[in-house]
């Protein structure tokens, strides 16, 4: 089971002090954070991207190269790449020379973006999102396994015996999960390529989730990719610690009542209920969190939002403190206790290799040199 | 004996709302029709006052808590909706707008909807025809030739009352008729429903 954050990159004004960081400290903050993350234990730092104030990361593989030159250990990912809007052609060679930077520590989340003028800024139509998001990806999965690619779709300009590059790192490409809140298309897309599933129920009812999660690990069978509970799934949670719960709730709670996507809306206490956000003790959290067994089945990826809203770095890192040697210990041992040993592990790079020097010796560079000599 | 469901979406304000007085009197009428048709009908009522807070914040969040969303459930899975409005700065109140703005643009496809209006003189009865049938129009919503208004005046006065009964009574068989070829309840809408075979959808050659 992987552990880790996802980051929005939103610049917002503390509420306790009327102040927003400017965009530099944001981003020197989502670097310190980053490698915090590594520090106290976490598997995953992912970054999310967008092409608007008051968000800061639009270039998510700067961001994340300079992580991989920092860090040793952590996996960097997206939270989301948008596929509907990138053309997959760079997206491939992005995301492709990171892998080899960073060692082989890099996945990717596709998501359609939920910000309706980027669509037109990059010269595309919202109601194609969901055909973007099909041919884009299709593209895509077809450039970091084939050589040599000729393609001709709807979106782009076609292509003719076009290589992309680099290779992909020992001829395996980036592990991919497919986020979405709502589209059951998205769902079957992830299954369809045996990629993962990230459910990012933040903000949103378990119930809703749950469907579309089932609907994946259905389809994954289907598609032939292992069984259902074998199917990778990622998701999301919210989460504020103090030692003591009523501490995290009235430190909490303006951060949430001006909160950016659902301040000013529910109480707290109602979109507790109703959502995985947990505001309490580290006790609270690691019960809450491992609920979410209960309701989706052995899952593979965890990622906590933890520093959105306007909460200062100070804050953040304390809150990554209390994560790493607190909560995600027990967890771990927990999870990785009940799950099942033919259910697979979070997806990494190296175990990815090893399975594809097994299966097809000539995929990966070295089996090619084998196989030549 | 058949049996249809029936969802009643009254914006009222007041304790007792005249809206809820018309939506009353609306069911009752469509009821008997329907009776009289051997049409057994389900009636749930929805007081969107007991609801406001809870559709503001499905319009901040993007989901309807468990209680708005067992409200949404009864209107989109009803064979017909009795919707009645206060009339309210030339239209129908933002509170009446926005339960209809938190459902999915074709939640009400194909939907008989009888629409009714209350307000204190009977000079903005034509917000029926330009601010309701606009609305339900937008939503594929069927909504009957008579739809009624009742201002004031409506409630008092033998000549006044006779007038308003014959037009209750006139909408109700319309809608009576309408609910009744309605098969909507039966017909389960389901959100996760997947579009066709997904490999036909790539384009641009499978890998």
């Amino acid at each position: 089971m992987q552990f880790g954050i996802f980051t929005v990159g939103d610049v917002t004004v503390d509420p306790t002090t009327g102040v927003a960081p400017t965009e530099h400290e944001r981003i020197m903050a989502m670097l310190t954070i980053a490698q915090k993350a590594e520090e106290v234990g976490l598997d995953v730092f992912a970054t999310g991207e967008h092409h608007n104030p008051p968000f800061v990361p639009s270039s998510p593989t700067t961001l994340l190269g300079y992580i991989a030159g920092r860090t040793e250990r952590i996996i960097l990912s997206t939270s989301t790449t948008l596929i509907t809007t990138n053309d997959p052609v760079k997206i491939a060679e992005d995301y492709a020379m990171l892998q080899h930077v960073a060692e082989g520590r890099v996945d990717l989340m596709m998501g359609r973006g939920n910000t309706g003028p980027v669509y037109p800024w990059f010269g595309k139509d919202i109601r194609n999102g969901i055909d973007l998001a099909i041919e884009n990806y299709n593209l895509l999965h077809r450039l970091w396994r084939e050589d040599f690619v000729d393609w001709e779709g709807r979106f782009r300009t076609p292509l003719q015996g076009f290589q992309s590059t680099p290779r992909p790192l020992d001829g395996v490409p980036p592990f991919v999960w497919h986020g979405s809140i709502r589209s059951p298309q998205i769902a079957e897309q992830a299954a369809f390529y045996g990629d993962g599933f990230f459910a990012n129920n933040i903000f949103w009812p378990k119930e809703h989730f749950r469907r579309l999660v089932s609907l994946y690990r259905e389809r994954y069978e289907h598609y032939g990719h292992g069984r259902a509970d074998q199917a990778y799934v990622g998701l999301g949670g919210q989460v504020f610690m103090r030692k003591n719960s009523q501490d995290a709730v009235r430190e909490f709670r303006p951060y949430f009542d001006n909160a950016p996507v659902y301040g000013h809306g529910p109480s707290l206490e109602e979109f507790t209920e109703q959502t995985p956000l947990t505001v309490g003790s580290p006790q609270e959290v690691i019960d809450r969190t491992l609920s979410f067994r209960d309701t989706f089945g052995d899952y593979q990826r965890q990622l906590f939002l933890m520093d959105h809203a306007g909460l200062p770095l100070k804050t953040v890192l304390e809150q990554l403190d209390i994560l790493g040697t607190e909560v995600v210990p027990v967890l771990r041992a927990e999870f990785d206790r009940l799950r099942p040993a033919e259910v697979p592990d979070g997806p990494t790079h190296a175990d990815r290799a090893r399975a594809a020097r097994a299966t097809s010796p000539e995929r990966t560079v070295e089996g090619a040199e084998k196989a030549r000599a | 004996m058949r049996s249809r469901a029936i969802a009643v979406v009254t914006a009222g304000l007041g304790a007792p709302s005249s809206s809820r007085m018309l939506a009353d009197r609306l069911t009752e009428s469509t009821v008997e029709r329907l009776r009289a048709d051997a049409i057994d009908t389900r009636i749930t009522v929805i007081e969107l006052r007991d609801l406001a807070h809870d559709i503001t914040n499905a319009m901040l969040t993007g989901f309807p808590n468990s209680e708005l969303a067992t409200a949404i459930d009864a209107v989109t899975g009803a064979d017909g909706v009795i919707a009645v409005t206060p009339i309210f700065t030339a239209s129908y109140s933002g509170l009446f707008k926005s339960f209809f703005d938190v459902l999915d643009r074709d939640a009400l496809d194909g939907m008989p909807v009888l629409v009714g209006a209350t307000g204190g003189t009977e000079r903005h009865s034509l917000a029926l025809d330009h601010g309701l049938r606009p609305l339900f129009g937008y939503l594929r919503a069927v909504v009957p030739p008579t739809t009624v208004f009742a201002a004031s005046s409506d409630w008092g006065g033998a000549s006044a009352t006779a007038a308003l009964g014959a037009r209750i009574h006139r909408a109700g068989a319309e809608f009576a008729d309408l609910v009744a070829r309605s098969e909507r309840s039966l017909s389960v809408r389901d959100p996760f429903a997947l579009d066709g075979d997904f490999a036909s959808r790539i384009g641009g050659g499978v890998a």
